[in-house]
C-alpha cells in the first residue's frame, strides 16, 4: 500500500529528468509514491580509461521489478553491479555520479562494501552454488554474518528455502551436495542463498539465461512472490520476461565513440513497462521492442 | 541533498548505515596482513641468497691469487690451487651426457606417450615414469656406481673404464635423472598442440609419422627447447650423483676425457664441505665454496630465465 | 582423373585402379620403425628403473633379513655389521617436522598473498617471477645460504666456536627454505583452479574476502595444497646436498643412538650435530668397504626409498581422486 506523501518526487535538486540522447526530458510518471532505493543519478561507469556507461539517471523504486533491457554490451549488467559494489572486485573500475541507496551515497568514504552486499544480494547468470550441501549453502549469509545457534541457522534455511519454491523439493535431503541439483533447482537455491541475508534488494543478473524454459517459468513466478518483500532488479536479454515480469524498464543501448571506435552503454528510456512496451517514446526503443534490431 | 529524496510510508526506517562490522573488519584487516608477510619472506629468501652468496664469495676475489687460479690445470684448495676451469670442464662434460642420454630417451618416451600410446598404455606407463622423478638423486648416484659403472660404460667402453667413477658414468646418472623432466614439459608442449592440427594433417592423407615430425613437433618446438634448457639447469646442478660416481674426491686435475674422474662445480662445492672442520679450514676454502656458488647460480639462473620464457610461449600460442 | 567417359571397359580400368589405390600399401616401414624407435626410447627408461629397483632390493634386502630390527635401531658405526640408521631416521624425521612447521605456513600465506590480496602491479610479477627462479636454483646452493645465515647466525645453541653449530635446526631450516617456492607455486596454481564465480557467489551473499577465501576458496583448493605439501616434504627428505654443506655428520657420533620413541621425539636434537637419511646414505656410498659401500648402503635407500615413494604415491592418488570428484 503506497501512501501520498505531497512532495514532488525524487530528481535531485528537482531538475526534470533527462533519457540520454534523444533528448526531451520526459515527466515522471505515478507511481512514484513508493519510496525509491535506489537513485541514480548521471552514474558513469568505468574499467580504467574505458568509459563503459555514461549518465545514466534512473530510479529504482521499493517493491517493484525495474527491468533493465538491452542488446549486449550496453552497460546493463555494469551499472547493475555497481548498485552493489561488485564492481569492486575488477581492478580499474570507478564511478562517477551519484548513486544512492536509501538517499546514502553507496561510494561514499565510509561505506563497506560488505555490508551493502548483506543489504543488496545478487543472483548471477550461470548458478554458483557452492560445493557443500544445500543446507550449507542457504545457511551461508547468516553463517558469515556470525549466527552460530542451529536452530536459528534451521529456521533462516527453511524460510529462505521456503521462499525460493525450493523447500518442498529438498526439505528430505538438506545435506546432499547441492552439485547433484538440477539447473533450475541450482538456481532457485542461489536466490535462497541471497535471501537467506534478509536482503532489501535482490539484483538479477539474466537468472535464466542458462535455463530451460519450464525453469525459466518457474523463476519468474518466484520473482512475482518475493516482489512485496524484496526490491528486485533485473538484467534480461528477454524482452518478453522484461514485460511480463517488470513494473518499470530501462532500455539500454550503445552508441560508438568516433575517436576511440569503442561502444559506450547509454540509457535511452525509463519509464513504466507498459509504456516502454506499448508506446515508447524513444524511435530506438520502439525498433528494439518490434525486433527491427538487436 | 540525500534526505530530502527519501519519502515513503511514516514508519520508514533511519537513514540507513553501511558502514559494517568493525569487528570483522579488523579481522579482515589483520589476516590481509599477515598474508603480506608471508609474501615478504619469500622475497626475502632471494635477497639473502645473493646476499650471502656475494658477501662470502667477495674475500675470494679480493684474496686469491689470480694467476694461480687461470694457470693451474688442477682444482686443490688445501694446496691453493683454484682452477676453476676444471670445474667447469667437469661439469660441461658430466651435462653434456647427461643431455645426450635424456634429449633421446625423454623426448622419445614423451612423443610415444602424447601421440602413440593407447589411454590404457598411458594410463600405466606414466605414472611410472614419474616415478623416476620422485627418487632421490643419491639412490641414483648408487646406482650409477653399482650398476651403471659395469654394465652401462663397462660394456661400451671397456673394462677398466667401468671400474669405479667417471664423467661418463656420472654423465648417465645425471641424464637418467633429469628424463623426467625432459619427459614432461615435452609431453605438455605437445599435448597443447590442438587436434584440430592433427587431424587437418590426416584429413590431407598423411600418416602418423608424418603428422607428428611435420605438424605437431614443430608446433610444440617452444615447449621442447624449454625442457631441453631447463634440463641443461638441472644437469648443471645436480651434486650428489656426481659427488658419489663422478670417480674424484677432493682434488681434480683438468680432463676433458669423459672416461676420467674428475670434480664438477657443485662435487667440489659439496667436498670442500665434507669432514669435520673443512669449512672452518684454513685457506680460502670457505671463500672458494661461495665462488663456485656464485658461479654455479649465474649458470642455473640465466638458463632458467630463459627456459622459462619458452614455457610461457608454449602457454600464450595456444 | 578422368573427367569424360572413356567407355565401360576404361570405366573399369578406372575403377581397379582407384581400388587398388584405396587398399594399397600397408606397409608403412618407415612408421612402424618410428613408433618402435619411440617406443624403445619409453621402454629403456623403464627398463632402467627397473634395473635401478632391482639392483637396490638385491644389495639391500639381505641386510633386513639378516639383521632386521638391529639395522633401524643401531647408529653410525666403524663397523658396517654394527652400523644402522636410526640417526639418520630421527634426523630426516625432524627435517620433515621443520619443513612443515617452517615452510607450509609462510609457503601456503605467500600463495594466498599473491592469488587473492595482491594487486596486479609489475612487483607482483616481481615477485612472481623470483618465487619461479628460485624455485630452480641447485639445491647445492641453498645449502650454502643455510650455512651462510643458519650456521653462522644461529648462536643461541652451545658453542662459541663454529663447530657446534652446525645443528639439525639449521639444516631444518635450509631445507623448509628450499622447498618455500614449490609450495608457494603448487599452492598459487590450485587457489587459481577455483572457479571465479564461487567466489563472486561468496562476495555477493556480503562475506569478506578473508570470509571467502575461507569458507570457498580454501576447501575448493585444499586437495591441491596438500598434495603440494606432500611432494615438497618428500623432496626435502630425500635432499643431500644442502645437508652437507650445512655440516651433517658421515663419520661418527654417539647422539641419539636407538629407534625408541623417546629418541624420536626429543627435540634437543635439533640442537646438535646431525645426520639424516641421504647424508647417510652419501657416506656410505663412498666408503671403500663393500659392506658399507653396497650393502648397507643399499639397505639404507631401500629405508629412505620406502617413505619417499610411499608419499608420492599418496600425493598421487589423492590428487586424481579429488579431480574425479571435481569434475562431476
Amino acid at each position: 500500500m503506497t501512501e501520498s506523501t505531497g512532495t514532488p518526487t525524487v530528481t535531485p535538486a528537482g531538475a526534470p529528468l533527462r533519457q540520454g540522447l534523444g533528448g526531451e526530458p520526459r515527466d515522471r510518471a505515478p507511481h512514484d509514491d513508493l519510496p525509491v532505493v535506489f537513485e541514480v543519478g548521471d552514474l558513469s561507469a568505468y574499467y580504467g580509461a574505458f568509459r563503459a556507461v555514461r549518465e545514466v539517471t534512473l530510479d529504482v523504486r521499493q517493491r517493484e521489478i525495474t527491468a533493465f533491457i538491452g542488446p549486449s554490451g550496453c552497460g546493463k549488467t555494469t551499472v547493475l553491479r555497481c548498485f552493489n559494489r561488485m564492481n569492486d572486485l575488477i581492478p580499474g573500475a570507478r564511478t562517477e555520479g551519484t548513486l544512492n541507496f536509501r538517499g546514502v551515497p553507496l561510494y561514499g568514504p565510509d561505506v563497506d562494501p560488505v555490508e551493502v552486499r548483506r543489504r543488496i544480494g545478487m543472483v548471477f547468470q550461470k548458478p554458483n552454488p557452492f560445493p557443500k550441501s544445500i543446507y550449507d549453502n542457504a545457511a551461508y549469509g547468516p553463517r558469515v554474518f556470525g549466527t552460530r545457534k542451529r536452530s536459528e541457522l534451521d529456521a533462516v534455511v527453511e524460510e529462505s528455502l521456503t521462499k525460493a519454491a525450493l523447500w518442498d523439493e529438498v526439505k528430505d535431503r538438506l545435506r546432499d551436495s547441492a552439485m547433484g541439483l538440477s539447473g533450475g533447482q541450482q538456481q532457485r537455491l542461489c536466490i535462497a542463498r541471497t535471501i537467506a541475508t534478509r536482503p532489501e534488494v535482490v539484483l538479477m543478473d539474466e537468472p535464466c539465461s542458462a535455463l530451460d524454459p519450464i525453469a525459466t517459468a518457474r523463476i519468474e513466478d518466484l520473482m512475482q512472490e518475493i516482489k512485496d518483500e524484496f526490491t528486485i532488479v533485473i538484467v534480461t536479454h528477454n524482452m518478453q520476461q522484461a514485460a511480463r515480469v517488470s513494473d518499470a524498464t530501462a532500455f539500454f543501448s550503445t552508441e560508438v565513440n568516433p575517436e576511440s571506435d569503442r561502444r559506450t552503454g547509454v540509457l535511452i528510456e525509463f519509464d513504466r513497462t507498459e509504456t516502454i512496451f506499448s508506446n515508447p517514446a524513444d524511435e530506438r526503443t520502439e525498433n528494439y521492442i518490434t525486433g527491427r534490431f538487436g | 541533498m540525500a534526505t530530502d529524496t527519501l519519502t515513503g510510508p511514516p514508519s520508514s526506517p533511519p537513514p540507513v548505515d553501511l558502514s559494517g562490522d568493525p569487528r570483522r573488519h579488523r579481522r579482515e584487516r589483520a589476516m590481509g596482513a599477515l598474508f603480506l608477510a608471508s609474501a615478504g619472506a619469500s622475497l626475502l629468501v632471494s635477497t639473502l641468497i645473493v646476499v650471502s652468496l656475494f658477501s662470502n664469495g667477495w674475500r675470494f676475489f679480493t684474496e686469491v691469487d689470480w694467476p694461480r687460479v687461470y694457470d693451474s690445470n688442477a682444482w686443490n684448495p688445501r694446496q691453493g690451487s683454484f682452477s676453476i676451469t676444471t670445474l667447469l670442464a667437469g661439469s660441461v662434460i658430466v651435462t653434456g651426457v647427461a643431455i645426450l642420454v635424456a634429449a633421446p630417451l625423454g623426448l622419445g618416451a614423451a612423443v610415444y606417450l602424447s601421440e602413440y600410446a593407447r589411454p590404457r598404455v598411458r594410463a600405466v606407463l606414466k605414472p611410472i615414469l614419474e616415478v623416476l622423478a620422485a627418487i632421490p638423486s643419491v639412490v641414483l648416484g648408487f646406482f650409477a656406481l653399482q650398476w651403471i659403472a659395469p654394465n652401462v660404460v663397462g660394456t661400451f667402453f671397456g673394462d677398466e673404464a667401468g671400474r669405479g667413477g667417471s664423467m661418463m658414468t656420472a654423465g648417465i646418472g645425471v641424464g637418467l635423472l633429469t628424463i623426467p623432466l625432459v619427459a614432461s614439459v615435452s609431453e605438455d608442449a605437445m599435448r597443447a598442440v590442438p587436434d584440430s592440427l592433427r587431424q587437418a594433417s590426416a584429413g590431407l592423407g598423411a600418416r602418423k609419422r608424418a603428422t607428428t615430425l611435420r605438424v605437431v613437433l614443430p608446433a610444440a618446438v617452444s615447449g621442447i627447447v624449454a625442457a631441453l634448457i631447463l634440463a641443461t639447469s638441472r644437469a648443471i646442478g645436480e651434486t650428489m650423483v656426481v659427488f658419489i660416481a663422478g670417480g674424484a674426491s677432493d682434488t681434480a686435475r683438468f680432463t676433458t676425457d669423459p672416461l676420467d674422474g674428475t670434480l664438477t662445480m657443485t662435487a667440489a662445492m659439496a667436498s670442500l664441505a665434507v669432514g669435520t672442520d673443512n669449512v672452518v679450514g684454513g685457506g680460502l676454502t670457505i671463500e672458494a665454496l661461495y665462488f663456485v656458488g656464485i658461479v654455479l647460480f649465474a649458470f642455473t639462473l640465466t638458463l632458467n630465465v630463459i627456459g622459462n620464457r619458452f614455457v610461457r610461449r608454449v602457454r600464450q600460442v595456444y | 582423373m578422368a573427367l569424360t567417359t572413356i567407355g565401360s571397359s576404361g570405366e573399369a580400368a578406372v575403377q581397379g585402379s582407384v581400388a587398388a589405390a584405396l587398399r594399397g600399401r600397408r606397409a608403412d616401414v618407415g612408421g612402424r620403425a618410428f613408433e618402435l624407435g619411440l617406443l624403445a626410447a619409453l621402454l629403456i627408461c623403464l627398463l632402467l628403473l627397473g634395473a635401478l629397483m632391482y639392483s637396490v632390493l638385491a644389495d639391500g634386502l639381505p641386510v633386513y633379513t639378516e639383521r632386521g630390527w638391529d639395522f633401524l635401531d643401531r647408529g653410525l658405526s666403524r663397523r658396517a655389521g654394527r652400523a644402522g640408521i636410526s640417526q639418520g631416521l630421527i634426523g630426516s624425521f625432524w627435517i620433515a617436522v621443520s619443513v612443515v612447521a617452517i615452510s607450509f605456513p609462510l609457503g601456503i600465506g605467500a600463495a594466498v598473498y599473491l592469488e587473492e590480496y595482491a594487486p596486479r602491479t609489475r612487483l607482483t610479477s616481481f615477485i612472481e617471477l623470483n618465487i619461479r627462479n628460485l624455485a630452480g636454483v641447485p639445491s647445492v646452493v641453498y645449502g650454502l645460504l643455510g650455512l651462510a645465515i643458519f650456521v653462522k647466525a644461529m648462536s643461541g645453541f652451545a658453542g662459541a666456536d663454529g663447530v657446534d653449530r652446525r645443528t639439525l635446526a639449521a639444516a631444518g631450516a635450509t631445507l623448509a627454505v628450499l622447498v618455500l617456492p614449490i609450495i608457494i607455486i603448487t599452492t598459487a596454481e590450485a587457489l587459481r583452479s577455483v572457479p571465479q564465480s564461487l567466489r563472486e557467489g561468496a562476495y555477493g551473499v556480503g562475506a569478506t574476502r578473508w570470509e571467502v577465501i575461507r569458507t570457498v576458496v580454501l576447501p575448493y583448493a585444499a586437495p591441491g595444497i596438500f598434495t603440494g605439501a606432500l611432494l615438497s616434504i618428500a623432496r626435502a627428505v630425500g635432499e643431500a646436498a644442502p645437508l652437507i654443506v650445512v655440516g651433517a655428520v658421515t663419520g661418527f657420533s654417539s647422539r641419539g643412538v636407538g629407534l625408541s620413541m623417546g629418541n624420536v621425539l626429543d627435540p634437543s636434537a635439533l640442537g646438535e650435530r646431525f645426520t639424516a637419511m641421504p647424508a647417510l646414505v652419501t657416506a656410505w656410498a663412498k666408503l671403500p668397504q663393500e659392506e658399507f659401500k653396497v650393502d648397507n648402503t643399499a639397505a639404507a635407500i631401500i629405508g629412505m626409498l620406502v617413505f619417499v615413494l610411499l608419499i608420492n604415491s599418496i600425493a598421487i592418488v589423492l590428487r586424481n581422486r579429488f579431480e574425479r570428484k571435481r569434475s562431476l
